[in-house]
């Protein structure tokens, strides 16, 4: 299955990822509108002043986050990890157990997560598609499932 | 074909479930659900109260569950004993079942202390489960005085799903801050203020000793008056079907890392279940969602034939009231250092170079990064934990491991 996958040697620490899921996960006709707002994007930089590194959702194979949601609301749903928001009550059991740091609450208060931009029909994520870099790739990689 | 039986049908039921469906697809599963509804999360009762949730949205796994997976759901009947020679269940309607491998995810019920003159008040709850909850709001008036005894998790969440639903809400413990079960003095200060400005009235330190229909009188000598009574004490584990089988039980059944109890095919999952924690070193009831799924999930594929397990169990909690979120996990023990930064604290407890545990409160910003640090027992030295007590990030890590967190698959 392709995941997102970072090089953090290639990451200039733009934070355009943040901008681009941001924009692909909102109903907004341009980008544009996202200036002055405060984002919530499923993907985000991270680093210090030599190091940077975009972190999204690692799809894991065996997710604590989908074992440890007292909502039911996180599920695996071929190999994506998947949350229903309409489910979730925000009681942030995720936050405290994703070793990646990849859930966050989103603007209403339910988590949010990468989902990889599968409903988009764009065929690979928008921040991959949007790095000036190449740094977030999205491909298959060896795995023991 | 193998036969397998469960006892309780909450999450650690259906982590077993899932668990002997990875490996065996083939074998009966049948399930002993003393409530008369497919599973639905406990945990979320107060959320409901508060009108975030509904039944329908309350569900653990979709509708079709149990078909899907093979499994037949005894409802509303009561496991009555377990056979360990026979290798049997008997039910509470006289017939039994027989197993090959059985796993007993009973869960735990509300301890109610011997209070003199409880038999007195007309209108008491516990909060526990969904047919609890629907009980109280079924007395729910907005003018109604709830008196709330325990301030642990179960109170202050009942606290805050019934606050706008009633007249008043005053919560009482013997304790003397709330949460004292996961967070330490100054740690709690600021949870109960934050909750005392929303209209919440304490009583700590003091416990109602007696009862007299609608007055508590208290431990201090004050009285308190009310007119809808929830006992919310503690809870104790459902642990004497092993016990009277001749299972090794202590405050729970005990279990091993494969969730083996001390009889022969006979496993425990969940709140029922003293497992290892590897925070504490030892075992102990980790009555916990998560910890119910895992447990869950270890006994099903080890009775399926399997070898799975749980190495890595400890607390972790996170809970969040009125939008002020608290987050604890693993102990309290070793050397501790405090962060404070705006309103937040983060408190890291730290022994033989080892995180052991941490308070949260108002801080929550990747914090499964320090869970992780407990979970896979990562020695401080390896990392740059001076810098990740301010800011949960990957960056402590060195380039090699953050290569196989964020460069591979995981």
């Amino acid at each position: 299955m392709k995941r997102v996958y970072v090089k953090e040697e290639w990451c200039l620490g733009c934070h355009l990822c943040e901008y681009n899921c941001a924009f692909a996960n909102s109903n907004l006709e341009a980008m544009t509108s996202l200036k002055g707002k405060k984002i919530f994007p499923r993907i985000h930089v991270e680093g210090g002043e030599r190091i940077t590194f975009a972190v999204s959702c690692r799809h894991c194979l065996d997710p604590l986050c989908v074992k440890s949601c007292i909502a039911g609301a996180i599920s695996r749903r071929e190999g994506v990890v998947v949350i229903d928001r309409q489910k979730c009550v925000g009681c942030l059991t995720c936050v405290l157990v994703c070793p990646y740091g990849a859930l966050a609450p989103g603007e209403d208060g339910a988590m949010q997560k990468c989902e990889l931009c599968l409903g988009s029909g764009r065929g690979e994520p928008a921040c991959v598609a949007g790095c000036p870099n190449g740094a977030i790739v999205y491909e298959e990689r060896s795995e023991s499932e | 074909m193998k036969r397998y039986v469960i006892i309780g049908n909450g999450a650690a039921a259906v982590g077993c479930i899932e668990g002997i469906r990875s490996l065996d697809g083939e074998g009966g599963i049948t399930v002993i659900s003393e409530e008369a509804r497919p599973v639905y999360c406990r945990p979320l009762i107060s959320y409901y109260l508060e009108g975030k949730t509904d039944p329908e949205r309350m569900k653990y796994r979709p509708d079709g569950f149990y078909e899907e997976n093979g499994c037949r759901a005894l409802y509303g009947r009561r496991a009555a004993a377990i056979n360990p020679e026979k290798k049997t269940v008997s039910l509470d309607d006289g017939s039994s079942l027989p197993y090959d491998a059985l796993c007993v995810a009973a869960g735990s019920r509300p301890f109610v202390p011997p209070f003199a003159g409880l038999e007195t008040v007309k209108r008491k709850f516990t909060f526990m489960t969904l047919d609890d909850a629907l009980a109280l709001e079924g007395a729910l008036t907005p003018d109604a005085r709830v008196l709330i005894v325990g301030a642990g998790l179960i109170g202050l969440k009942c606290a805050e799903g019934i606050l706008a639903r009633v007249g008043s809400v005053t919560v009482c413990d013997l304790a003397d801050r709330v949460l004292s079960s996961i967070l330490d003095g100054d740690s709690a200060a600021p949870v109960q203020a934050h909750l005392e400005t929303r209209g919440i009235r304490f009583l700590l330190g003091d416990t109602a000793v007696r009862f007299e229909e609608n007055r508590a009188y208290m431990k201090n000598g004050d009285t308190a008056d009310f007119d809808l009574l929830v006992l919310a004490v503690g809870v104790k584990a459902n642990a004497e079907l092993v016990k009277d089988a001749g299972g090794r039980v202590n405050h729970g059944v005990v279990i091993n890392e494969k969730g083996e109890t001390s009889l022969p095919d006979v496993y425990a999952a969940g709140d029922c279940a003293e497992g290892y924690d590897a925070s504490l070193g030892a075992n102990r009831v980790l009555a916990i969602l998560p910890n119910a799924s895992l447990q869950g999930r270890t006994a099903g594929v080890n009775m399926a034939g399997g070898d799975a397990a749980l190495d890595n169990a400890i607390p972790m909690n996170a809970i969040g009231f009125f939008g002020l979120s608290v987050m604890s996990a693993g102990v309290c023990d070793g050397e501790m250092t405090t962060e404070r930064e705006g309103g937040a604290i983060k408190r890291f407890f730290v022994k033989d170079g080892l995180l052991k545990g941490f308070i949260l409160v108002g801080a929550l910003e990747r914090a499964g990064i320090y869970t992780s640090l407990i979970r896979e027992r990562i020695p401080l030295d390896t990392v740059d934990f001076e810098l990740t007590k301010k800011t949960a990030t990957s960056l402590i890590f060195s380039p090699e491991i953050r290569r196989q967190k964020f460069g591979g698959v995981v």
